[in-house]
């Protein structure tokens, strides 16, 4: 279940929900991990650019991955703007037992961070700017330069 | 004609070429000297798929799309 809302995510009616969800499937771990925009540098909120063709596809991988472990994955991210100390992503992993769903957030977070498709910018006076320094090429970037 | 889409952060509006090929792409795309910084930092998609090679055969109406560095969450 991919999730994509325009604006912060309502994070405890979605957590909540989910819990519910999966409440009759017989999971033992229900591991959420919940990214919220943090006051630094002086700026008002982030804002995110995604393209729903590509992170579906990502996310259609990861689904295919963590059912070959008997688990699943589900995710939340926020379109547009999200205000300091709202929270624009969650993602989650149900499994059977503790220790797949333990492994499996680390990775499927991190592959997010590297591969998903979406560009993040600092709102500073009302404006968005690209936050290129924190920004992660995805692999096989440079092709079309000459570099890969 | 293949269509060129930029993704993100790049403020360009979609182009239309005539490329047999990733190469011929590149090639057009290099000579745009906004386009510069981007060619070397993006990922490339063919018709919605990432690809690694320039070798691929495109075709009347495939869409490319650059994809710029990333940072979900």
């Amino acid at each position: 279940m991919l999730e994509l809302y325009k604006g912060a995510l309502d994070v405890p009616v979605i957590l909540k929900r989910w819990y519910e969800e999966e409440a009759p499937n017989n999971y033992g771990a229900y591991i959420p991990f919940v990214g919220t925009v943090r006051a630094e540098d002086g700026i008002e909120g982030l804002s995110f650019d995604i393209y729903e063709p590509i992170l579906q596809s990502w996310f259609r991988a990861w689904e295919q991955k963590a059912n070959d472990k008997g688990a699943k994955v589900v995710m939340a991210h926020s379109i547009g703007d999200v205000m300091v100390h709202e929270s624009s992503y969650i993602a989650a992993v149900f499994s059977p037992k503790r220790r797949v769903a333990l492994e499996l957030i680390d990775e499927y977070v991190e592959d997010f961070k590297a591969s998903a498709p979406i560009w993040k910018y600092d709102i500073i006076d009302n404006k968005r700017i690209y936050a290129k320094e924190r920004s992660t090429q995805i692999k096989g970037s440079g092709l079309l330069g000459g570099i890969q | 004609m293949v269509r060129v889409e930029f993704l993100g952060p790049i403020q360009k509006e979609p182009l239309n070429i005539e490329a047999n090929t990733l190469s011929d792409v590149a090639k057009i795309l290099s000579q745009d000297e906004e386009l510069k910084e981007w060619i070397v930092t993006s990922a490339v998609a063919v018709n919605d798929m990432l690809v690694s090679s320039l070798d691929i055969p495109l075709k009347d109406g495939d869409k490319i799309s650059l994809l710029p560095p990333v940072c979900g969450g």
